[in-house]
């Protein structure tokens, strides 16, 4: 039981726990990444507003793109998209879940980055600072500034060091009214984006639900297959690796023909205990050479195998089309495992 | 018979400790939020009013939202309330009863939020100081040629050239500020006194039914954790018998090259410490697993396991040759 706990627990923390650690990291660090970064506004007329929008909307591209490329399950998807089509087909909801999943965990940290830019109000200041409408913020006294002129002092109202026109406009007022309209705009962001996440998260199990839980079980399968073929393939290579190595100092030496022969008692022994782990030989599954290996991994992504993992008898027609080679392998083969039975004596009271 | 007791402990105790867990860091993330969040009064009357209201009222609907998001049973009843009948009859009480703790736990950081809000009277300040009565304060500036209401705009903005060497603005502040704490500290006495009738008057109140809809509603969380557990144990098993059967399949194209028996590579003959067969539950192919998947949410099954729960003992009753009972169970 508790084997079951700590394996079950492994394996969810593994895929699901780690992506949203990451998630959580890379928010953390867009936050932090913010409140370390120096903004700089220029105080131009011409280069405002690009700098404030700038420094808005790039670093969230940027980090949406860095999810991604974090993010393991996107060569799974990219891999299970372009796959030929083989003896498995292809489920496009699988294919939709998967990009879902991936996409939402990366639209975190821009989010937040986008929510504490508008909180902190320092860009929507530089770059709409331009536009502010004097009649509000006019200091009584105007006097008559060329249209240039005044457009190149409001765009300075962001610099409080450079800004030299205190006369003609409150600087105070002027960032306090920008800052003030900078954070109605992220609450407001905030709420709309929280508004979306609990329509999906939410109200989605009205609608789908069966589907939902059939995607989630074989995307999270296409994972685990994905992770057990490279278990396999590294436990084989290794094996390989083993009895090449064998072979090769037994080929150079002759005399080891003894200690072979040695070797393959040693393992019928411990096939009897049944207690000992595979053998190298066992590990090999019977593929021995570098062509077949290839043939292997080639077959894997051309040519995937279908989802059907009962012991067939091998007598009956194949559904799947491989190659029914009946009349070598029934006298090679070891025969079927012994099939279990419940036996049930009856006492005689 | 002891393990099983601490598995059922555990998840029940795992389960709502871990919902008011999140409920309380939800809370203490709504406290960090305020202290970190720059409150900024525009000091315009137009504007004094709706940028602090909706200071104080937008977040915690946020926060409810993200409450209700981050809550675990909001799916199980979200599931349970609009899966077909199939097998099993829907109880409305338990999907009530799941709809109210999930409110009662989302309600906390927008509460802790409202308060601290008024506890600190930054928000009141800047809604408020216009509708305060100047007359009631002395040594308001009269000199600066803008009108009343303009100047009481500008009393939550400290930092403005008005009220510079001006008790007057310290003198509303602190008295709009007093008001804003009253409400509060009232605000939080209603809600405790609330709670604590609350909790003292249900017993009396149908409390056999509220055992039951409580024991379901804890049964219907744990089900559904075991049912996504035994999903991910069944495709870990579904992938390795897949990957080892692929292997088997292209050794067996590769037979006719061979001199030798393929050496022992049927790897369901490891003596393993548990059985490959019970995991996959006789599920082989695909479309039984859709199968599976479509009947759990069509076709509920029944709240029955008696077949599985008493099985029939073997007796066995060991006879000599002569038919005379030498040992047995019975």
């Amino acid at each position: 039981m508790d084997k079951f706990r700590m394996m079950f627990q492994f394996l969810q923390s593994n895929q699901e726990s780690f992506m949203s650690g990451i998630c959580g990291i890379m928010a953390l660090a867009s936050a932090q990444l913010y409140s370390a970064f120096e903004f700089n506004c220029p105080c131009l007329p011409e280069y405002n507003y690009a700098y404030g929008i700038g420094i808005l909307i790039v670093p969230p591209i940027w980090f949406f793109l860095l999810g991604f490329v974090l993010n393991n399950n996107v060569s799974m998807l990219a891999e299970e998209w372009r796959r030929p089509t083989g003896q498995r087909r292809k489920d496009p909801a699988v294919l939709r879940y998967m990009f879902c999943s991936i996409t939402q965990r990366s639209l975190i940290a821009p989010v937040v980055w986008i929510s504490v830019t508008l909180m902190d109000g320092k860009s929507f200041l530089c770059a709409f600072s331009v536009n502010l409408d004097l009649r509000l913020f006019g200091n009584g006294s105007t006097p008559d500034l060329a249209k240039a002129d005044l457009v190149r002092l409001l765009a300075k109202i962001p610099c409080k060091d450079v800004f030299d026109g205190e006369q003609v406009v409150s600087r105070e007022a002027a960032s306090r009214y920008l800052r003030c309209i900078s954070q109605a705009c992220g609450w407001t962001f905030l709420l709309l984006t929280t508004l979306v996440a609990f329509t999906v998260r939410a109200v989605r199990p009205c609608f789908t639900q069966a589907v939902f839980l059939k995607t989630k079980y074989w995307s999270h399968y296409v994972d685990i297959e994905r992770k057990m073929f490279e278990e396999t393939c590294t436990e084989h290579a290794k094996s390989f690796a083993r009895i090449c190595i064998q072979q090769y100092f037994e080929s150079v030496g002759g005399e080891m023909q003894g200690l072979h022969g040695q070797h393959l008692h040693e393992k019928d022994k411990s096939e009897d205990e049944g207690e000992k782990p595979k053998s190298d030989e066992e590990k090999l599954l019977g593929i021995r050479a570098q062509d077949d290996m290839d043939k292997v991994l080639w077959n894997w992504h051309t040519c995937k195998p279908p989802l059907n993992v009962k012991k067939e008898d091998f007598n009956s027609a194949n559904s799947n089309g491989t190659i029914n080679i009946n009349g070598f392998s029934n006298n090679l083969q070891k025969p079927d495992p012994p099939k279990k039975e419940w036996v049930a004596y009856y006492s005689k009271v | 018979m002891d393990r099983l007791k601490l598995v059922l402990q555990y998840f029940q105790s795992n389960s709502e400790s871990i919902s008011n867990g999140i409920c309380v860091i939800l809370a203490l993330i709504s406290v960090k939020l305020y202290t970190s969040f720059d409150f900024n009064c525009p000091c315009i009357p137009q504007y004094n009013k709706l940028y602090a209201l909706g200071v104080m009222f937008v977040p915690p609907v946020i926060l409810f939202f993200l409450g209700v998001i981050i809550n675990r049973h909001t799916g199980v009843m979200m599931e349970e309330w609009v899966r077909p009948p199939g097998k099993r009859t829907k109880n409305p009480a338990v999907v009530k009863y799941l709809c109210s703790a999930m409110m009662q736990r989302a309600l906390l950081a927008p509460m802790v939020w409202v308060l601290v809000t008024l506890l600190d009277g930054k928000c009141f300040v800047c809604a408020f100081s216009m509708s305060v009565d100047p007359r009631h304060f002395t040594g308001i500036p009269n000199n600066t040629g803008i009108d009343l209401v303009r100047l009481m705009a500008k009393v939550p903005c400290k930092e403005d050239a008005v009220f510079r060497n001006s008790t007057f603005r310290k003198a509303v502040t602190r008295y709009v500020r007093c008001y804003s704490q009253a409400i509060g500290w009232s605000i939080l006495l209603f809600l405790i006194l609330l709670g604590a009738i609350g909790r003292v008057v249900k017993p009396c109140f149908d409390h056999a039914t509220f055992l039951q809809t409580r024991y379901w509603s804890n049964y219907l969380d744990i089900e559904q954790k075991l049912f996504d557990e035994t999903c991910v144990l069944h495709a870990r098993e579904f992938a390795r018998k897949c990957v080892h059967q692929f292997f088997q399949s292209m050794q067996e194209d590769m037979q006719l090259r061979l001199q030798l028996p393929p050496p022992h590579c049927h790897p369901h003959h490891r003596d393993e410490e548990y059985e490959d067969e019970d995991h996959l539950h006789g599920i082989t192919r695909d479309e039984q697993v859709d199968r599976v998947l479509n009947t759990w949410y069509f076709c509920r099954p029944e709240l029955d396991v008696t077949k599985t729960a008493h099985q029939p003992k073997v007796y066995i009753t060991w006879e000599d040759h002569n038919g005379r009972t030498l040992f047995s169970d019975v």
